[in-house]
């Protein structure tokens, strides 16, 4: 059994005060095997995002199905699952990296990703000591774990962001845009954990616009407009 | 073979009405309203057949606009108002078989001593003023039960540090503290005998922004050391979004939409919603 089903995904958007229905993914059909990595390929606008964010259940689809074969519930429909349910499967089997970053005030670099460990049940020495292999692994200057990621540029921003996702090594990762703002080097080291992730099992669902990042790291490429798998 | 996630809620809040005036055969037939009031009779639905529950350890959002029932609910749940209809069950009491809007005088003191903490948006309705910030947790300890003045002495220094009092200000009344302390000292009382439910109530409003930022950054420890359930109601959707798990809007005393917290933000369903997402800044 595929580890993620999406059977005829649509997601359309009604703004109220404009009264205008937006449509954005139309009729997606996608299937990932465990272990297995995708790219999902496109313009822009086409909704490539919206994919991840109806698996993620920031967004409602409209239509269609999403089942993920979960470890704790078995066949589990993401449309469908209650919040709790989603909440659990966020903090324990599916990661999610954006390019944006949303941090708590008062919560320095290393605690935020700490937190990813702590709210698991990790022992915080245990939890300072993987969160710091892990920074350091993003190359995540140490003289900036103590800050507060307000003042952060966008790559370190984002570095944070992998640094808090990748810590927990999720079963199912969603990766929208995750190199967009990393120079050539840190996007080899991305590349680098994504592979090594790859060879433990993980899977993926990522967009990249960089087609070269993809090369050798994605098993099949999704192209949105044509709705096919290649 | 599907399974799904078994948990009990904290607290369950089924079908809570909060009426003022007698109703009439148009709006007890559940008519349609004119926001929250009857347009035949005048009565107003403070609260309209809200339901919602709470589980072990999140953080629930309450988010709406003035008069939307946001405050009836917590009012209702701290017994400051008696509802019209409806039922609360609180897993710790009666297990969860009893609502507590059926519970006696004493047991409604012991609820709220010892079961559930409340935190208001004015201090002065939490605190007493005149009293020392350690007296204020004495009051909710003696109030359980326990008359050991060493260990109440102990507790008091171990809530204050953790809300980040100085214990050296300990005897000193609340009145002379700041709008931001004062707050935080409440957090602590309302902690004083380890609640399993939290309700706080506009807790940052009116607080300028790095005092409301520290207080945030308090619940959110408070949260992960003792594992407590938050109901946390807020007109601040900025708040929300630091804080909540899961997130209910209000509207005329009605829940009109609930999600998690950045589908809410994201895709938010109801035109009011919608609306006030677009005015976040």
């Amino acid at each position: 059994m595929a580890i993620l089903s999406i059977e005829h995904l649509s997601k359309e958007f009604y703004i109220h005060n404009a009264q205008k229905r937006i449509r954005s993914c139309q009729d997606i059909t996608l299937r990932l095997q465990e272990g297995e990595f995708i790219g999902i390929v496109g313009l822009s606008g086409a909704g490539k995002s919206t994919i991840l964010k109806c698996i993620h259940r920031t967004y409602l689809a409209t239509t269609g199905s999403i089942v993920y074969d979960s470890l704790a519930f078995g066949p589990i429909d993401l449309t469908q699952a209650t919040e709790r349910e989603i909440l659990y499967l966020r903090r324990n089997e599916i990661g999610y990296v954006s390019q944006f970053l949303h941090v708590m005030p008062r919560t320095t670099a290393k605690e935020h990703v700490m937190n990813a460990l702590l709210e698991l049940g990790t022992d915080s020495a245990e939890a300072e000591a993987r969160a710091e292999e892990m920074l350091r692994y993003f190359r995540l200057p140490e003289n900036l774990w103590s800050l507060y990621p307000n003042t952060f540029s966008g790559g370190e921003r984002l570095r944070l962001n992998l640094a808090h996702t990748m810590v927990k090594q999720p079963r199912l990762m969603l990766l929208d845009e995750p190199t967009a703002s990393l120079d050539n080097k840190t996007k080899v080291l991305v590349k680098d954990m994504l592979m090594q992730l790859k060879e433990k099992g993980k899977s993926m669902v990522g967009i990249f616009h960089d087609l070269e990042f993809m090369d050798g790291l994605c098993d099949k490429v999704f192209n949105i407009s044509e709705g096919t798998l290649q | 073979m599907q399974m799904r996630l078994q948990e009990t809620p904290v607290l369950s809040v089924q079908h809570l009405t909060v009426r003022y005036g007698e109703g009439c055969p148009h709006c007890l037939a559940g008519g349609k309203l004119e926001k929250n009031r009857c347009p035949k009779c005048g009565t107003v639905y403070a609260a309209n057949d809200i339901s919602l529950d709470v589980y072990p350890g999140e953080v629930l959002g309450i988010v709406g606009e003035s008069g939307s029932g946001k405050s009836t609910l917590m009012q209702s749940l701290y017994f400051d108002l008696e509802p019209t209809a409806g039922q609360a069950f609180l897993q710790n009491f009666h297990e969860g078989k009893k609502s507590i809007w059926e519970a006696s005088a004493a047991e409604k003191r012991h609820i709220k001593n010892t079961l559930m903490g409340m935190v208001y948006q004015n201090p002065i309705r939490g605190l007493r003023m005149d009293y020392s910030a350690a007296g204020n947790i004495a009051e909710k300890i003696i109030a359980a039960g326990s008359r050991n003045a060493g260990q109440m002495t102990e507790r008091a220094k171990e809530l204050l540090s953790a809300v980040e009092i100085l214990t050296s200000r300990m005897s000193e009344a609340p009145r002379n503290f700041s709008g931001g302390m004062q707050q935080r000292v409440q957090i602590s009382k309302a902690l004083a005998n380890n609640p399993s439910l939290l309700l706080l109530d506009e807790v940052t409003t009116g607080l300028d922004l790095s005092v409301q930022a520290r207080v945030l950054d308090l619940i959110r420890k408070i949260r992960a050391r003792y594992g407590i359930s938050i109901l946390l109601v807020s007109h601040d959707l900025a708040v929300i979004r630091m804080l909540a798990d899961r997130t209910v809007v209000m509207l005329d005393g009605r829940i009109i939409e609930k999600g998690l917290t950045d589908q809410i933000l994201e895709d938010p369903q109801q035109a009011y919603t919608q609306q006030l997402v677009y005015s976040l800044l």
